[in-house]
């Protein structure tokens, strides 16, 4: 029997519907969570440590916690369902968008963290040679700033995407388990447990094993690389 | 045209511990140093100059207004070029990439009043370096790299600040030609930070001197080293710097003639250098010695006609003179460093004629 054979269509679903999921989440992550890096890293605003503990509460805050105001949130009475009702829907909640919503604030400290830390370790030193070069701050940052800062990016959008696949009291709390739409893997080894399917539980669990290990296996690599190559 | 005021600078504040109040003029061409002792605010003045730390004040660079009680420019709209004390190339650039940031990757077409691509090439010996990386460079060629990559973004006003001083002994000799070269090359006006005093004895043209966030005076070179009110005249390693130029060379014994103000010099060359070409002599202030009548036999190559401009007593042993070179005194200026007990038993006064007795000078090219 072809490993093809052994997953069924329903675990297809959720391994296509993570893998969305986490791109996704992902990209947005790279857009919103670069500026957010980029201001705790040069601000000297005296609270913008504030700042950063509230972007890493998600390190510390049980996925209950952090899923039930989630939930409240996006729900019908909250600014989520009012968004929700611009294309006629009800609510925010137990829809992929709203999952996107959750696993961004889920994951952001995972991407912006390896961010911040790399403006932080180029210092101002290189911004001010780009300056009285003529740079302008926008050429500076695209120029210098974002290519000196790749690890960082490289680091975060990894542990961005794989958190995000690996997230599951979040996506209990808002997702549901509607297939297709919020069923993602962790959810359905869960699902599968529940109802004792035992083979297609261990598939998708010895997969995780893999895609961790890989994961962190690649990064490394990466990074001893990258900073052979800085030298 | 240029004039002394070409470059006008007043900075007022606080900065970290100590006020800086640092107020001083400069003219738009040749190298004008900063020189104090190690934290007294030599580089925040090139900083703020660059617009890179905002302290209250003014600076003027060559009719542009770059800051004042309503304007500041930010440092990229500032035609500054700057050269770090550390050569802080960008890693993910190859050298071309290096140089050319300024003008976005393009190598611009020489035009009147630009510095070209391949003159600074040429002058700083990079052609071979073009398409390295920068972790690939000796700390010396990473320095000249950096200093092309100022130049090239095409600056009204060069700050260096102690482009030197991060690199060793050896690297150091092995730049300053460069500079020296530059100086000659280029029209464009070198502010140059440091706190050795062989770099400005070799470099500079003018002199700012700071001490503890003031400027303590400015002015050309050798008035500021013969300055006895100053304290530079009055260390033990005291100098002038005089300007040279090149008019004969005597194969036999291998003696370069040289013409300053006032005075022919004599002194060993290594090689024949063409009539005309310019250098720099230094002669220290323990080296020159005073006789009143011309000393009939002696081994010292240099016995000059000079006048005594001025003395100024140093402690109770010592004493140091201004000389003027030439009959008349009137020619460029030398320290001399004597005794007391000398100065009184040859009866020696203000504007006395005498003959000063040149042990040493050393050659800088120039």
């Amino acid at each position: 029997m072809s490993i093809v054979q052994a997953l069924s269509p329903e675990i297809w679903t959720a391994v296509r519907l993570t893998i969305e999921l986490a791109a996704l989440t992902t990209a947005i992550l790279l857009v919103v969570g670069t500026p957010v890096a980029w201001w705790l890293a040069r601000s000297r605003a005296w609270w913008k440590e504030a700042v950063a503990a509230i972007v890493a509460l998600p390190l510390v805050l049980p996925p209950t916690v952090l899923g039930f105001y989630l939930l409240v949130t996006l729900g019908p009475s909250g600014p989520g369902g009012a968004l929700a009702g611009l294309w006629g829907a009800r609510t925010l909640a137990f829809t992929f968008e709203g999952l996107v919503i959750g696993s961004v604030v889920y994951s952001l400290p995972f991407v912006v963290q390896p961010i911040r830390n790399a403006f932080e370790a180029m210092g101002d030193r290189p911004l001010e040679v780009a300056a009285t070069l003529r740079a302008s701050p926008a050429r500076a940052f695209w120029t210098v700033a974002v290519p000196l800062a790749r690890p960082g990016f490289l680091t975060g959008a990894v542990l961005g995407f794989a958190h995000t696949v690996g997230e599951f009291g979040v996506v209990l709390m808002i997702g549901g388990n509607v297939p297709g739409e919020t069923k993602v893997l962790s959810v359905a080894i869960y699902d599968f447990v529940e109802t004792l399917r035992w083979r297609e539980a261990n598939i998708l669990a010895g997969g995780m094993v893999v895609f961790a290990f890989a994961v962190i296996l690649a990064m490394t690599l990466i990074e001893k690389r990258m900073r052979r190559a800085g030298e | 045209m240029s004039s002394r005021a070409d470059i006008e600078v007043a900075f007022k504040g606080q900065l970290g511990g100590f006020p800086l109040d640092a107020r001083f003029a400069a003219p738009g061409h040749g190298i004008t140093a900063l020189f104090g002792p190690s934290g007294c605010g030599k580089t925040s003045v090139l900083r703020c100059i660059a617009g890179l730390q905002r302290l209250n004040g003014t600076c003027r660079v060559g009719g542009e207004i770059w800051q004042d009680e309503n304007t500041f420019l930010p440092p990229h709209k500032r035609r500054v070029g700057y050269v770090f004390q550390e050569a802080s190339l960008f890693p993910h650039m190859s050298v071309r990439s290096n140089l050319l940031y300024s003008s976005h990757g393009k190598v611009l077409p020489p035009a009147e009043g630009r510095v070209g691509f391949d003159e600074v090439i040429d002058l700083l010996g990079l052609e071979h370096l073009m398409a390295r990386a920068p972790q690939h460079l000796s700390g010396g060629e990473r320095q000249r790299v950096a200093i092309g990559r100022a130049l090239l973004s095409q600056p009204r006003l060069l700050l260096m600040d102690e482009p030197l001083s991060a690199l060793d002994r050896q690297t150091r000799d092995e730049i300053l030609p460069f500079l020296e070269r530059l100086h000659e090359a280029l029209a464009i006006p070198v502010l140059y930070v440091t706190h050795d005093l062989f770099e400005v004895e070799r470099l500079a043209d003018e002199l700012v001197l700071m001490r503890a966030g003031g400027v303590i005076a400015s002015g050309p070179l050798g008035a500021i080293q013969s300055d006895t009110s100053l304290p530079l005249a009055l260390q033990r390693e005291a100098a002038v710097s005089l300007d040279a130029v090149v008019k004969g060379f005597d194969e036999q014994y291998g003696l370069l003639k040289l013409d300053v103000l006032g005075a022919v010099f004599l002194v060993p060359g290594r090689q024949r250098l063409e009539a005309g070409t310019r250098l720099r002599l230094r002669v220290g202030a323990g080296d020159v010695s005073i006789a009143l009548e011309k000393p009939a036999a002696t081994s010292i190559l240099n016995v000059l006609p000079a006048r005594i401009r001025s003395a100024r007593t140093v402690d109770e042993r010592e004493m140091i003179l201004v000389l003027g070179l030439g009959e008349d005194g009137a020619g460029d200026g030398l320290l001399a460093r004597i005794t007391r007990r000398s100065w009184d038993v040859l009866g020696l006064s203000e504007g006395t004629a005498i003959h000063a007795q040149v042990k040493s000078a050393s050659l800088a090219s120039r």
